[in-house]
């Protein structure tokens, strides 16, 4: 029993010096000291247009890998064809890469005596929406993959012989079945497209008003001594960290369920 | 086009100086020390969440208290917040103006500090299934048997946890050696000193040289390889374990 208690103090202790103190620290002191200042930093020009970057970059980032992830899974699990294993290592590897390589490799084809410099892509909102996108691709994916395996194929043989399309198939039975794994894969995308900034940092040029993201401009206010305002834009991208938790503990049975 | 093309120019361009000028960039002086230490922190890092984060996991499935919903999610939270906030958040406690007297920052604690605070989940979330899996019964049985809960643990709960662990911990290690954005504001990015490989490629990057950095990037990425490859292996015979029972 005391050694039950010890071991539950250890685990809570670590959390809270860990994840809950400094958390708290920053709401506290944003709210009791510098309320006035976070609100006004967050109305600044350059605050709302950093976060409209940002919001860009998830519009865009986070539908391509949807269906990408999607594809991908079905490909991998129901596929036929050379070099399948290749293709499931490669979904995986930019979760296990640095961001910050991501964003090398990208500026050296894209960049200036890259392979491609016709395609005018750094320092510009289509780089970011290309970090983004390359950084957050595997979640959706890694989601659907054991969903698909787990209900095999049984059902879609059976749509086919009844003589269902393959895309009245998909449409009909394989989507509804793996819809809870895509939603919860998509709530992963979102939240890393939010956050993404080493890839994001190497290929924006970080341009104030112009390619600067949100993440960008939390570094930018705190390296300028704009402490309210670095606070202000930490606690609106700590919010939307919180609701993708409450999003993704309210999938999360509804995902085991199916 | 999106993930293969970029790391075949990212390749192609560490190499264009020959064999020499690839080894002449990367055992440089300072890519050396921010490699070392990257892996060292990263190592250590990993290590301390393989212990705390296995705790945690048998808090979590084993023990009750009020709250444990909310605590279970909270595990999560550094999945879903952005990098750069976590390091502002644990540079505000542990920096300068510190309500508990430890100021860390720009020191080798602050960068171990903040890979713990990122690498958190993954032991966590890998040693949670594999506990709800295991047999409650097959604990109590050794313990009417006469075992201390020292012995059930390593020879009953140990063995077969340890693959979650290992596959928690080979994760967290990857995770760590490529962290980037929690480590900007809490490091310093001294030089020598508690400049990290993924700092040191970004500044290289930005001080115009790119084959420099495209040699540290390509070791990060082999080091990527080798964890997926580590962590598939690790996948393989957990599974082949599994079917023999």
């Amino acid at each position: 029993m005391a050694a039950r208690l010890g071991l539950r103090l250890v685990a809570l202790f670590y959390l809270a010096a860990i994840l809950v103190a400094p958390l708290g620290l920053v709401c506290y002191r944003t709210c009791a000291h510098d309320a006035g200042a976070a609100w006004a930093a967050l109305h600044a020009h350059a605050t709302v247009h950093a976060f409209r970057v940002t919001l860009v970059a998830v519009a865009i980032a986070v539908p391509v890998n949807a269906v990408f992830g999607v594809v991908c899974a079905l490909a991998i699990v129901r596929g036929r064809f050379p070099g399948r294993g290749f293709l499931n290592a490669f979904v995986d590897l930019p979760l296990a890469l640095s961001p910050v390589v991501v964003g090398a490799a990208l500026l050296l084809l894209y960049g200036r005596n890259g392979w491609l410099p016709g395609v005018h892509v750094l320092f510009s909102l289509r780089g970011i929406v290309l970090a983004t996108t390359f950084v957050s691709l595997p979640f959706v994916a890694r989601e659907v993959v054991p969903t698909l395996r787990e209900i095999g194929d049984e059902q879609e043989q059976a749509a086919h012989t009844l003589g269902a399309s393959g895309w009245q198939t998909f449409w009909r039975v394989t989507l509804p079945s793996i819809r809870w794994a895509v939603v919860y894969g998509v709530v992963l995308t979102t939240a890393r497209c939010l956050g993404e900034y080493g890839a994001v940092a190497v290929v924006s040029g970080n341009i104030e008003g112009r390619t600067q993201t949100a993440t960008l401009a939390v570094q930018d206010a705190y390296e300028n001594l704009d402490r309210a305002g670095a606070y202000a834009i930490s606690l609106a991208l700590a919010l939307g960290a919180v609701l993708v938790l409450v999003a993704m503990s309210l999938v999360r049975p509804r995902e085991a369920r199916s | 086009m999106v993930v293969a093309l970029p790391i075949a120019a990212l390749v192609w361009s560490s190499t264009k100086g020959g064999g020499s000028g690839f080894w002449a960039a990367v055992s440089s002086p300072e890519a050396v020390a921010a490699l070392k230490l990257t892996l060292a922190v990263a190592a250590l890092a990993a290590l301390t969440n393989a212990l705390l984060g296995t705790i945690t996991a048998w808090v979590l499935i084993r023990d009750d208290f009020r709250g444990k919903p909310i605590v279970n999610a909270a595990i999560d939270l550094p999945f879903a917040l952005p990098t750069i906030v976590a390091g502002l958040l644990l540079l505000t406690f542990y920096g300068p103006r510190s309500p508990v007297g430890v100021d860390a920052a720009y020191t080798r604690t602050a960068i171990w500090l903040a890979l713990l605070f990122v690498t958190l989940p993954f032991v966590v979330r890998t040693v949670q299934p594999v506990l709800i899996e295991l047999d409650v019964e097959m604990e109590e049985a050794a313990r009417s048997l006469g075992a201390r809960p020292l012995v059930v643990f390593r020879r009953i709960v140990l063995p077969n946890i340890l693959p979650g662990i290992l596959s928690g911990l080979t994760l967290a290690f990857a995770r760590a050696v490529g962290e980037i954005g929690s480590l900007v504001l809490v490091s310093g990015n001294l030089p020598y000193r508690t400049e990290v490989a993924s700092v040191f490629i970004f500044n290289q990057l930005q001080s115009g040289n790119p084959h420099g950095a495209a040699a540290v990037a390509v070791v990060l990425l082999a080091i990527s390889f080798a964890v997926l490859l580590g962590v598939g292996g690790l996948r393989r015979r957990a599974t082949r374990h599994d079917c023999g029972r």
